[in-house]
């Protein structure tokens, strides 16, 4: 065994990629308490210092600290930057210096302009220059491409947020493989992947061998990218600081190369746990230096950044970036995966103050140890700033080595991918099957010309059929805009780098979405249940509703409404399903608007349910505000019931609760233990990655 | 309580239990009762408390009737939730439906799927100490009473009710004499009942109680106000500030020391 592994339990990984069986047959699972866990050094306090003083420098000149208008961004591009040479045992920035943001173009030429414009900034003439006449983006490939129709649902926000203007982003390079392995016997691995590939020089052929090409390159500047700072990283890392480094820079290389709306880490504590413990028991490192490395390293994912428009930016209040690492879970042997690294990384809240970045996520699971639970739910009251998500639900789908991209998309590391792909509005279809494809603000004929409801009252088996139609017609247009983006981003923006870091046959997720849903559910009841009159202007449109009894809403356990809901979900899937994906991909969808459900009700006209134009939808899966009426039990019931088998991307349900109506604050049992009464005002951030809008705003598009 | 449409709820076919008639039902009760709880909130109450913040569940005729089946359905469904929970029934007052209210925590106690914890909230005021048979089936059904005692003087409970105690401490001796455990709730009121004697009266008068297991001290709110103006009800305790959260401790620890000197003392 080679000097690196020296003390690991060997198996299949050693003879092929393959991290999980490392990580099963050498980790150490860790029932305990936090008292072992160590506070923050000087170092890191001073370095957290700096870097707080930075953000601060930062916010004063309005969003941004600096800019690089010159060099285009690669794995490669810059120097090597620091925050403090001295004072850091984790290194490696984004440029070269700290939240200086990097210069993308591969997305679009315009959209980064604007980028730059809005901050003051302009691109160097002789880059745009390049990126306009001499080399092609991904978002001038898609809007060569991109029929009327598709403009056309887009300026209607029918579709919205289609990633045609960034980084699709949604991808999790295994970062881990870097440390395990080093470079080198990755670059073999892929060469041995491209020689296998069939002689015959089809076009998907073709294509994989440039792309195994592009790999190896991108493994080649990743080896260069170490030496930038110092480290031979074509080898192994021996201990736990290489093990954190090598990792790191694996990361880093991607977010150098690509500004996707969500970049997110992995799930990494686990294995550098084995790494820890090799190094606690050799009496190479102290758990307070092990502390130290892992709050440096979380320090360097807090300061990922990247350029983005107001459009972008008005989104979300912050600037988020939706580095999920995510941490925990069980394993499917029955161990838990929760190592003393897990409650590490999740102490970097108490060592250097809450954060936002990264997007710590629990993967929840009933059997995780009593003591983690504990310790995660006093951290959470402290900070806020931990994300949860149902471990015993995704682990079935996707075994006990996936992590969560963005907010909540799961995947398996290394061994699959996303096609991310926005939403579909189908509030908005509902109207345009009641209007026979006209668009209710603007007037326009957007939608196929079906016929139109007749009639003072709406029936409700004529609605569903017509909106059956008209889903069947937005899935079509939906899916195969979608299947030119990501054509395009293959070609002009490929992720090199994090495809590097999966296996040659990678499944592909094409995960669609779909916003309103509650809004349609409640339409349909109110249509089934009272009586619906519509209300058209003098061409004829239905511009609003007369609604005549009450009906069963969305959000009340009710099953006669909570059907329609699940049936809805169901129905739109299939109809996507049945178009061709990009890439033989796997269509799945998400119910995930968090913020932009207010972008979506301003452009959509009055609906069936009493809503008026202009009014926000709900965020998500959530029934519509002051609807559901029996209490939150009943509310996350109707939730709960969405079919996640057809929605595998992604259901959530914003939901936030004062203390006090958790439980009583004061003692009422006598012999109880006397709980803190401390006045505790929870603000959960709002987590909108999914609502990410990467298409290219009016006026950025490159053609 | 928002409005409720309780048709909403799983058709009911013929009930083999008594009806009730409900003012609203919530999924998830935290504060009345151990752990999660599904809370029926009965119409119609005798009491005119001062400081009542559900005054749209005085009225005995308003309200919806459901069935037991229904609420049973409606527990059982997410029965996973009220694992360290269970069942409230509060108002309005309960005991003005003790037939409705034992064949609920009577199916609760009886529920196929497992027994359900039971706990009934009441001020006890409808208790009719001559009759006391009319609610033997029901508190042989009750696993937990929250006892309200408004005031700990005759007089003063007068003043702030309307009406006078005697009937409630019948209850709190019946529920005694049965052994059924129950937490003691006290609403304290500025300049009404946030006085450090009126605090020890109320231990004194609970001491003999010892099947009382927990005591529960409410801070005054003025959350009810709104519904006061919606119902075009004047509110009776207009300009009474919020209690101050600060003094809980103090008033809480008054009644458990007057509780435990007069248990001393017998």
């Amino acid at each position: 065994m080679q000097e690196a592994w020296e003390g690991f339990t060997g198996g299949n990984w050693q003879i092929e990629v393959d991290v999980r069986d490392f990580i099963q047959r050498n980790y150490t699972p860790y029932e305990g308490d936090e008292s072992f866990l160590a506070g923050p050094t000087e170092r890191t306090k001073d370095l957290w210092n700096t870097v707080l003083g930075l953000l601060e420098e930062e916010r004063k000149k309005g969003g941004v600290l600096d800019m690089d208008t010159k060099v285009v961004t690669g794995i490669t591009a810059h120097p090597a930057g620091y925050i403090n040479k001295d004072e850091e045992t984790i290194v490696g920035l984004q440029t070269d210096k700290p939240l200086k943001r990097a210069l993308h173009v591969n997305g679009g030429i315009r959209i980064a302009m604007q980028a730059a414009a809005q901050h003051g900034y302009e691109i160097d003439p002789e880059v745009v220059d390049i990126y306009t006449n001499k080399r092609k983006t991904h978002n001038a490939g898609v809007f060569d491409v991109y029929k009327p129709e598709m403009r056309a649902c887009r300026s209607a926000h029918i579709i919205t947020g289609l990633p045609d203007g960034y980084g699709r982003g949604r991808i999790i390079g295994d970062y881990r493989r870097v440390a395990l392995y080093g470079v080198d016997f990755l670059i073999k691995d892929k060469q041995a992947q491209k020689a296998s590939t069939p002689s015959v020089m089809t076009e998907a052929n073709i294509r994989d061998r440039e792309e195994l090409a592009e790999q190896i390159r991108a493994l080649q500047q990743l080896i260069k990218l170490g030496e930038i700072y110092g480290f031979d990283i074509s080898r192994p890392a021996r201990n736990v600081q290489e093990a954190i480094q090598w990792t790191y820079f694996a990361y880093l290389a991607a977010v150098k190369d690509q500004n996707g709306a969500a970049m997110s880490m992995g799930r990494t504590s686990t294995f550098i746990d084995i790494y820890a413990e090799r190094d606690l028991a050799r009496g190479t490192f102290t758990e307070e230096q092990i502390q130290e490395f892992v709050d440096h390293f979380i320090m360097k994912l807090r300061m990922v950044k990247f350029a983005r428009t107001p459009e972008y930016q008005n989104l979300f209040s912050g600037d988020p970036q939706w580095v999920t690492e995510s941490i925990g879970g069980m394993g499917v042997d029955g161990r838990t995966l929760v190592t003393k690294t897990a409650f590490r990384y999740l102490h970097t809240l108490e060592n250097m103050g809450t954060s936002p970045e990264p997007n710590l996520t629990v993967l929840w699971s009933t059997r995780l140890p009593q003591a983690f639970k504990e310790f995660c739910a006093k951290t959470s009251i402290a900070s806020s700033s931990i994300q949860y998500e149902n471990d015993d639900l995704m682990r079935v789908y996707h075994g006990d080595d996936y992590a969560i991209a963005c907010c909540v998309s799961s995947m398996r590391v290394g061994k699959e991918m996303q096609f991310f792909g926005a939403r579909a509005n189908l509030a908005k279809c509902l109207l345009y099957a009641l209007n026979g494809g006209v668009d209710e603000v603007s007037k326009k004929q957007v939608g196929p010309k079906y016929r139109p409801v007749v009639g003072d009252t709406l029936d409700y088996d004529d609605v569903i059929d017509k909106y059956k139609d008209m889903m069947k017609w937005l899935a079509g247009v939906y899916v195969n805009s979608l299947n030119i983006i990501h054509y395009m981003h293959d070609k002009y923006c490929y992720e090199a780098i994090q495809m590097a870091l999966h296996d040659k046959h990678v499944h592909r997720w094409f995960a669609t979405g779909i916003a309103g849903l509650s809004v349609v559910a409640d339409s349909l009841s109110a249509i089934k249940y009272a009586k619906v009159h519509p209300v058209r202007d003098e061409n004829g449109v239905i511009v609003d509703f007369d609604i005549e009894g009450d009906f069963p809403k969305y959000g009340n356990d009710d099953d006669r409404v909570d059907q329609i809901a699940h049936d809805v979900v169901h129905q739109f899937m299939e109809y996507i399903r049945r178009n061709d994906t990009y890439r033989n991909s796997v269509p799945t969808t998400s119910v995930l608007t968090i913020t932009s459900n207010v972008v979506y009700g301003k452009n959509t006209g009055s609906t069936p349910d009493g809503r008026k134009a202009g009014v926000p939808f709900a965020p998500g899966a959530n029934p519509m505000h002051k609807r559901d009426t029996h209490g939150a039990i009943s509310s996350l019931s109707s939730v709960a019931k969405l079919p996640f088998r057809d929605a595998q991307d992604g259901i959530s349900n914003t939901f936030s609760i004062i203390p006090g109506a958790l439980g009583k604050e004061d003692q009422v049992f006598f012999g109880d233990i006397d709980l803190s009464t401390a006045d505790i005002q929870i603000e959960n951030p709002v987590c909108s990655a999914c609502d990410t809008d990467s298409s290219a705003p009016e006026g950025a598009e490159d053609r | 309580m928002a409005n409720v449409d309780l048709s909403e709820l799983k058709a009911a076919g013929a009930s083999a239990y008594t009806p009730g008639r409900v003012h609203s039902l919530e999924s998830m009760g935290t504060v009345d009762g151990p752990g999660i709880r599904f809370v029926v909130f009965c119409q119609g109450c005798p009491m005119r408390c001062a400081y009542c913040h559900n005054p749209d569940t005085w009225e005995v005729n308003a309200g919806e009737t459901v069935t037991v089946e229904q609420i049973m359905h409606a527990f059982e469904s997410n029965r996973a939730f009220y694992k360290n929970g269970g069942i409230t029934v509060t108002g309005g007052e309960p005991l003005l439906q003790p037939e409705f209210v034992a064949d609920l925590f009577g199916a609760a106690h009886a529920a196929p799927a497992g027994r359900v914890h039971t706990c009934l909230d009441s001020c006890g005021y409808a208790y009719a100490p001559d009759h006391p048979e009319r609610f033997d089936r029901l508190l042989s059904e009750t696993d937990l009473v929250l006892l309200d005692i408004k005031h700990a003087d005759a007089e003063g409970h007068k003043r702030l009710t309307g009406r006078s105690p005697e009937r409630i401490l019948a209850f709190g001796d019946e529920l005694a004499r049965r052994n059924i455990k129950v937490v003691i709730r006290h609403v304290v009121v500025p300049g009404i009942t946030d006085t450090v004697e009126e605090c020890e009266k109320l231990g004194q008068l609970v001491a003999p109680w010892r099947n009382v297991v927990g005591l529960e001290m409410l801070p005054y709110h003025t959350l009810g106000v709104v519904k006061y103006e919606k119902l075009g009800i004047p509110y009776p305790l207009e300009g009474v500030p919020q209690m101050d959260k600060a003094r809980m401790p103090e008033l809480r620890a008054a009644v458990m020391r007057a509780m435990k000197e007069a248990r001393a003392q017998s």
